[in-house]
C-alpha cells in the first residue's frame, strides 16, 4: 500500500486556520459583571458587527465584589460607568464610525435577567437623548 | 574554514503539529455565536420644553395598555392575566377580526399585493413597566408581543404567498407589514406600586 503523502498537511491546517481567524471575533472586553442573557423566543440576528456597540448591566463579579459591592452597574467598554456617562461613551462611538454607517448604528444591551427595570429605562432614556434609537434587547434563546 | 557550508534545511514536519495548536486555541477563544436579540427602536427624545403630555391624542379604542408591575404580574387592558394568554390577548386586539367597537378601528387602505384591505393601522400598544419590574419580565412580554406580529404577519403571508414571512422578499414583507405595523410604544417610566 502506498504512503499517503501529508506534505501539503500543514499548509490546509494554515488555511482553515485563517479562515477561523476572520470569522472570529475576539471579545475585546473582560465583563466585569455577571450577566445571564434572559431568554425570549423570537430573536433576531444582529447584522453587522462592526456597527453595533454593547452595554453590560448586572451585577460585578465575586472578585470585584468587594470593592464595589453588589449593586447593579453598567459597564461600557472596561470599565463600570454610571448612567450619565452613556450620552458621551455613545457620541464616542458613534464618532469613531463611518458617517455613512452612523445611522445604522445598533446598540446592544446585554444585562442580567434579574436587573431591576429602572436601570434598564434610565440606560433607554440616555440612549434615546444620545440619539441611539435602534436597541437590541440581548437574549438567548429558549428551549422548551 | 573558509569552505562555503552549506545551511541544513529546517525541519518542516513539525509545522503542522504547531498550525494545530494555534488552530486549537482559536477554536476555544472564539466565540462564534453572532449575538441575538429583540430589535427595538426607541422614540427620539422629547425636547425639554415640551411638555410631556402633548403626543398622548389616541382614541382609546386603539391603545392597549400592558403594564407590568414590580412583582412583575401583567395587567393587560384593565384585567390580570398570565404571561400565556397574553400572545392571544394581543393578537385578537391587533387583528380585531370581529369589528368589536372597543378592539382598534379599521381603515381601509390600498396595499400593494392585497388590494384593498381593512387594517387596523392606528392601534397603539403601549407598554408600560415599574422601576421593580425585573429584567426577564419585561423581555417575556416583548417576546409574547413580537410573537403575535409574527404568527399575524405568518398568517396571512401563508394566504396571499404560501410562504412564512421571514421567506418573503423586501416588497412582500412591506407589504404585510403595511398590513401588520408592529406598533409598541415604550412609555415613559412610571413609579407606582414600588417596593421599598
Amino acid at each position: 500500500m502506498p504512503e499517503l503523502n501529508t506534505s501539503s498537511l500543514p499548509d490546509l491546517v494554515f488555511a482553515f486556520l485563517f479562515f477561523i481567524m476572520m470569522v472570529t471575533s475576539m471579545r475585546e472586553v473582560t465583563l466585569k459583571v455577571e450577566f445571564h442573557a434572559p431568554q425570549a423566543t423570537e430573536l433576531q440576528k444582529l447584522e453587522k458587527k462592526s456597527l453595533v456597540t454593547f452595554i453590560y448591566v448586572g451585577k460585578p463579579t465575586r472578585d470585584l465584589r468587594a470593592k464595589m459591592g453588589s449593586e447593579t452597574r453598567i459597564q461600557l467598554n472596561d470599565a463600570f460607568a454610571e448612567t450619565s456617562e452613556i450620552q458621551d461613551y455613545i457620541a464616542q462611538e458613534k464618532s469613531s464610525m463611518k458617517e455613512e454607517d452612523q445611522p445604522f448604528m445598533t446598540v446592544s444591551i446585554k444585562a442580567d435577567k434579574e436587573t431591576k427595570m429602572g436601570t434598564i429605562t434610565d440606560i433607554k432614556q440616555a440612549l434615546r437623548e444620545a440619539y441611539a434609537l435602534k436597541i437590541s434587547y440581548s437574549a438567548a434563546q429558549r428551549v422548551d | 574554514m573558509g569552505k562555503k557550508r552549506k545551511t541544513p534545511g529546517i525541519n518542516g514536519s513539525s509545522s503542522a503539529d504547531i498550525a494545530f495548536m494555534l488552530l486549537i486555541f482559536f477554536l476555544i477563544t472564539t466565540s462564534m455565536d453572532t449575538d441575538k436579540g429583540l430589535a427595538r427602536r426607541l422614540p427620539p427624545p422629547v425636547p425639554k420644553d415640551q411638555k410631556n403630555d402633548a403626543d398622548v391624542d389616541i382614541k382609546k379604542r386603539n391603545l392597549l395598555v400592558v403594564l407590568i408591575n414590580s412583582n412583575n404580574q401583567i395587567l393587560c387592558g384593565d384585567q390580570f392575566i398570565d404571561i400565556k394568554q397574553l400572545k392571544e390577548k394581543i393578537k385578537e386586539f391587533i387583528d380585531n377580526p370581529y369589528n368589536d367597537e372597543h378592539k382598534p378601528e379599521r381603515v381601509e387602505v390600498d396595499v400593494p399585493f392585497f388590494g384593498k384591505k381593512m387594517v387596523t393601522k392606528n392601534h397603539v400598544i403601549s407598554l408600560q413597566n415599574d422601576r421593580g419590574t425585573e429584567y426577564q419580565a419585561y423581555i417575556n412580554v416583548q417576546n409574547e408581543i413580537a410573537a403575535a406580529y409574527n404568527e399575524l404577519r405568518d398568517a396571512v403571508s401563508k394566504e396571499q404567498f404560501g410562504k412564512a414571512f421571514a421567506d418573503l422578499n423586501d416588497e412582500q414583507q412591506k407589504a404585510v407589514q403595511q398590513i401588520y405595523p408592529q406598533k409598541i410604544s415604550e412609555a415613559e417610566p412610571k413609579n407606582y406600586g414600588a417596593k421599598k
